[in-house]
């Protein structure tokens, strides 16, 4: 206040031409500037971070969960067989982090994530039912009574995208014969692990769980049927049904039950899950057919995993000599 | 006069909505969207087209609600955000997931109602999106355009419709949508009981 009032008394200071003072709009507008610039800011970070939350379920960098399975123990035959494609494989990564396998979560990476849950040892496998010489067997025991064989089969999902996968195992008509299946026997039924302890997503009844999936007994028999514990030459990982997994390579994926602690023949065709759930979209034969169109999508195409654009989808996923046959006189399109 | 209150509001949604497209287009060609690029890209831009829509039909009842008036502001940027996921989702699907193949896409649209659902929504956005300007009010009048943006409503159920049934089994996200959507509409319903019967009352008090 003095001081003001000593600079009033003394000689006035030289005032600034007019046309040099800064408008007291202006002036103002300097302070809203910024005021405003860090409002800009922080609503612009604060909406691109709710969506980013909202979506991030898609985006999860997945390489962290690529798993680094021990080999394989006991003989391995990796000589090129019959049913071999030569295609380029699946990468080992894509392989094993975009996986289907409801009981390790919904989305894709899901099962990468949560399939440390999963303990593949020890693990007892029961084949029964219609059968001369039941068994319960430790998987290692079953493991050394077979030399594992390489095939490189092509993937195809119902949802219209495929792999190569280099899968190792035993043909399913290896085991079936060791237990020698009755005169009665027509259809065989697989059992996925039930225990949501070990497979959380158990813990939503999304489907009506343990998983099943069955196959007519000459399917089962047939040589391309593969019961995997292996791939790329490695233990089968969890989110890939280990130990043990059905792969029936004319057939859409989720055929394949992953993970399976029971193998029944049966007289009656056995019920299974997804054609429980779905009956009007997943039909009990799920054989590849790119004339039949899943009701929301059409299966004529499909796109390879890695790909970029789609390539036309194969009858019988291009397995039809081998295994057309099998459904001579049947309708496609009602038998689904 | 004095200027727009919050002048930073809108440029600041515009750029921070369109962000995780940027990210998208950005992290697609790099190969960072995981295995199945396209299927990323695919449920990131349906999704956020919903988003974006729902966020348009909250600002009225958020309006209503709180007696702000910024909600009405924002309301035309978030609507044009949505149909520019919509035509992102639209283009992934058509160009980039199905190659422009027509008969397939013809196909997809008249024989699958889960790809006509989606397609009519998109095509309801539309008009909406030409519409959405100051001139296009006028010319329209308030009331005329008032109600032919009532479709954005109708968009956003044919929206969830397709999200319930793009899901294979679990429909609880899908579902989520849909509550809040129901939600929305809810208050607008009740916002338009209060303004019938309060223009009953005073017609009541004051006879012709």
């Amino acid at each position: 206040m003095g001081r003001y009032k000593r600079a009033m008394s003394d000689k006035p200071p030289v005032e600034p031409p007019g046309s040099e003072i800064t408008s007291e709009r202006l002036y103002l507008r300097r302070r809203d500037f910024l005021r405003n610039a860090g409002l800009f800011t922080g609503t612009a970070a604060a909406v691109a971070g709710g969506l980013y939350l909202l979506t991030r379920k898609q985006r999860r960098l997945m390489d962290a969960y690529v798993p680094d399975a021990g080999d394989v123990t006991g003989p391995v035959v990796k000589a090129k067989g019959a049913f071999d494609t030569d295609e380029p494989r699946t990468p080992y990564e894509d392989v094993t982090t975009y996986n289907n396998f409801y009981e390790l979560g919904l989305d894709k990476n899901d099962p990468a994530r949560l399939a440390h849950h999963l303990k593949p040892r020890p693990w007892t496998v029961t084949v029964d039912g219609e059968v001369h010489e039941p068994k319960t067997v430790d998987i290692d025991q079953l493991l050394s009574w077979f030399t594992m064989e390489e095939r490189v089969y092509r993937m195809r999902c119902v949802e219209a995208w495929s792999m190569v996968i280099p899968w190792l195992g035993f043909p399913l008509a290896a085991l079936l014969a060791r237990v020698k299946p009755t005169s009665q026997a027509r259809y065989v039924t697989f059992t996925t692990l039930m225990d949501p302890e070990q497979l959380p997503g158990q813990k939503r009844r999304v489907l009506d769980w343990p998983y099943l999936e069955g196959l007519r007994l000459d399917e089962a028999m047939h040589p391309l049927t593969f019961m995997a514990m292996g791939l790329y030459g490695k233990q089968l990982p969890g989110q890939n049904g280990a130990p043990l997994r059905l792969v029936v390579p004319w057939k859409y994926g989720f055929k394949g039950g992953k993970s399976i602690v029971r193998i029944s023949l049966t007289r009656t065709m056995p019920l299974t899950t997804w054609n429980m759930a779905a009956p009007h979209e997943y039909g009990f034969y799920a054989n590849v057919n790119p004339a039949v169109s899943h009701p929301r999508w059409s299966q004529a195409t499909e796109r390879r995993i890695g790909d970029f654009g789609r390539r036309p989808t194969l009858p019988f996923n291009g397995y039809g000599e081998q295994v057309a046959h099998l459904y001579a006189g049947m309708d496609l399109r009602e038998n689904f | 006069m004095a200027s727009t209150p919050h002048p930073w509001l809108n440029p600041a949604l515009t750029v921070g909505g369109l962000l995780p497209l940027a990210l998208l287009a950005v992290q697609g060609p790099l190969g960072q969207l995981g295995p199945n690029a396209i299927e990323a890209a695919l449920n990131q831009t349906g999704l956020l087209a919903l988003v974006m829509l729902l966020a348009s039909l909250a600002c009225t009842p958020v309006r209503l609600v709180t007696r702000w008036t910024w909600p009405a502001r924002v309301r035309r940027t978030l609507g044009l955000l949505a149909f520019t996921y919509a035509c992102a989702h639209l283009f992934t699907y058509a160009v980039l997931d199905q190659g422009l193949a027509w008969r397939a896409l013809f196909d997809d649209v008249v024989k699958r109602p889960f790809i006509t659902v989606g397609f009519t929504a998109w095509v309801l956005l539309v008009p909406l999106a030409v519409t959405s300007t100051n001139r296009w009010v006028r010319r329209l009048g308030f009331p005329r355009w008032q109600r032919l943006h009532r479709l954005a409503y109708v968009a956003a159920v044919l929206g969830v419709v397709h999200f319930v049934w793009r899901v294979k089994q679990d429909v609880t996200e899908p579902l989520i949508y849909g509550a809040v959507l129901a939600l929305l509409f809810a208050v607008r319903v009740g916002e338009a009981m209060r303004k019938r019967r309060a223009r009953a009352a005073a017609a009541a008090r004051n006879p012709a």
